[in-house]
């Protein structure tokens, strides 16, 4: 999007170290930049939840039901008189934490996984893609929504849910990036001089397979995030009284005509996290992409 | 043709199978005697003693799996423990009013999102591709199922233009029909048109440089026959097979619109069936969903084939 038209004979980004090459790609991507700030603001806040002077959010107050904003609640008062304001911070702590255990759980599931199938092919690789595409077949939020169901509804079985609802997507990108890189000349090396195979995963395959990966759990944390809302929207994720941005926006829908800053507040913070994660995700492909200058 | 498409039939097959034990095992991560939850409220013991027949609950699992994967087969996924209906037929009622929604929503996020790829492949790099992508990347981070509460606030609290839930058969009366099914399908048919956007930027910028639209430039074709016929028509191919494949974000979407506009369809009826702990109907919609997912792959690889005459001859 921003386009450089001076050509110099050394190009300064290419001519850099690796790892400034990325940070200077990735600083030159004024979106990444912009996305890098939204995620930072947001984990800063729900890391700060406990300290900021705000009210507690599960305190009731009947004398002060569905206020609109004023200097003592400056996001309102909900249906049944709690401050929205402290909710919306203690419900960033549910959210971001949801988007990311969740992730988590797909990548440590999902890398050892494609790395065994895209390494050792064969049987090995059928049968964990057959398992791949019968659980890639559920549409990602029926399925969470099942396990949520069997597991019954908390946010920890919301994100175990939406953790093995994303793990195929991790072994799909991670066999196929294993696929290319296996055949190269330092695998063969490293295979050569006799290093054990566990050795040759994690020292050789691993590292080089990590840029798009890290791209891809990038994103599917924006994917989770609107997932763990979505949960908890239908009433399968975060249980009352405890604050998430999903549960709140329930809630609201009830009080559009009394109370409608009570469905503004979380759908605008979803709606920037998530536009976050994004920006910093398709950032980052850019700049870690050897391919593209 | 045929051999690539009866291949991917036969690995279709294996990935039936294992969705189904998948959805077998669900039931399995339960806590307590699957036989009392199969029974709900009923506590006669004959009925409990009817039931542990049928689904074989004293056997072994693969016994168990193999009766209830049989009677799958033949069409019985069970029995509703809130309605007492068959949940094949329940899925049945409801099946017509998602297919409503789905389609008003397809054609939303087409008449959207192709000719909003279009125009922002061949005016790459200019203000309006700029606008176009931030609108997309924007479409894909607003959570649709708050999109819906702001526009029931705008268009029917605010506005009073159209209703704000509910659902009115066409046979009905067609074009109230169409009017309670406007907002919903507009909110989930944005979804869509923004990934699909994309995906037509894409197939679009790669073909926009190919030698042969710059053959067509040369004969002195218009820009407008060179967009639309040339290039067009060789990015369709993409595009056709991406918008089957949209089908799970499609049905995701649903669940979600259905609740906010309570239109009583598919995603509705899987939400209710959780709050009723209505489990064999939960398991009958995964089961068929996925299956759905399988089929629509298998079209999206038969409508590669037939739009790619490349690929015709092999």
């Amino acid at each position: 999007m921003v386009a450089t038209t001076t050509a110099p004979p050394v190009d300064p980004v290419l001519a850099a170290k690796p790892e400034n090459r990325v940070w200077k790609k990735f600083r030159g991507h004024r979106s990444a930049v912009l996305g890098g700030i939204l995620v930072v603001f947001f984990v800063l806040i729900a890391i700060a939840a406990p300290i900021l002077p705000i009210p507690d959010p599960a305190d009731t107050d009947w004398g002060a039901v569905r206020k609109a904003p004023s200097w003592a609640h400056p996001m309102g008062t909900d249906d049944i008189g709690r401050d929205v304001l402290s909710r919306m911070i203690w419900g960033a702590q549910a959210s971001l934490l949801a988007g990311v255990v969740s992730v988590g759980i797909a990548v440590l599931a999902g890398v050892p996984l494609g790395i065994v199938a895209g390494y050792f092919g064969g049987w090995t690789d059928a049968i964990i893609s057959r398992c791949t595409e019968a659980v890639l077949a559920a549409p990602f939020l029926i399925l969470a929504i099942a396990l949520a169901a069997f597991l019954g509804p908390s946010l920890t079985n919301a994100m175990i849910a939406i953790g093995i609802s994303a793990t195929p997507i991790f072994i799909r990108l991670t066999r196929g990036q294993v696929i290319n890189v296996k055949s190269e000349d330092y695998v063969d090396s490293a295979r050569a001089i006799g290093l054990p195979t566990p050795k040759i995963l994690t020292r050789y395959i691993l590292p080089n397979v990590m840029p798009p990966i890290l791209v891809q759990a990038t994103l599917t944390v924006a994917t989770a995030i609107i997932a763990e809302a979505s949960l908890s929207f239908l009433g399968l994720g975060q249980q009352p009284p405890a604050p998430s941005w999903g549960s709140m926006l329930n809630t609201a829908k009830n009080f559009l005509n009394q109370a409608p800053w009570m469905a503004l507040w979380p759908g605008i913070s979803i709606f920037l996290v998530v536009l976050g994660f994004n920006l910093l995700g398709d950032g980052l492909r850019d700049a870690l992409d050897p391919r593209e200058h | 043709m045929l051999p690539f498409l009866a291949n991917r039939v036969l690995i279709a097959i294996p990935t039936i199978v294992l969705i189904s034990i998948f959805v077998f095992g669900l039931q399995k991560l339960l806590p307590g005697d699957p036989l009392l939850v199969l029974a709900g409220e009923e506590r006669d013991p004959e009925v409990l003693e009817f039931l542990r027949e049928k689904y074989r609950l004293n056997d072994p699992i693969p016994v168990q799996y193999s009766a209830w994967a049989g009677n799958a087969l033949r069409g019985d996924l069970g029995v509703s423990l809130r309605t007492n209906q068959p949940v094949t037929e329940l899925m049945a009622e409801k099946l017509p009013v998602t297919l409503q929604l789905a389609t008003m929503s397809i054609l939303f996020a087409l008449l959207i999102g192709i000719p909003a790829g279009i125009v922002s492949a061949y005016k790459k790099g200019t203000l309006t591709d700029y606008v176009a992508n931030v609108v997309a990347l924007s479409g894909l981070s607003i959570p649709n199922f708050w999109l819906g509460i702001m526009l029931i606030l705008l268009v029917s609290v605010q506005w009073q233009l159209l209703p704000a839930s509910g659902y009115v058969p066409p046979g009905e009366d067609f074009w109230q029909s169409i009017r309670t099914m406007l907002m919903p399908s507009f909110v989930l048919g944005t979804a869509l048109a923004a990934t699909l956007m994309r995906h037509t930027r894409s197939a679009m910028l790669g073909v926009l440089s190919a030698d042969y639209v710059r053959t067509a430039r040369a004969k002195g074709l218009t820009e407008r026959r060179v967009v639309l016929k040339h290039a067009l028509r060789n990015a369709l191919t993409p595009i056709v097979t991406l918008t089957a494949l949209l089908f799970g974000e499609l049905v995701a979407g649903a669940v979600l619109t259905e609740q906010i506009f309570t239109i009583p369809g598919f995603g509705k009826l899987v939400v209710d069936a959780v709050f009723n702990r209505d489990y064999a109907v939960v398991q009958g919609i995964v089961l068929v969903t996925a299956v759905g997912f399988i089929f629509m792959n298998l079209l999206a690889d038969a409508l590669y084939v037939i739009l790619n005459p490349r690929l015709r001859g092999q």
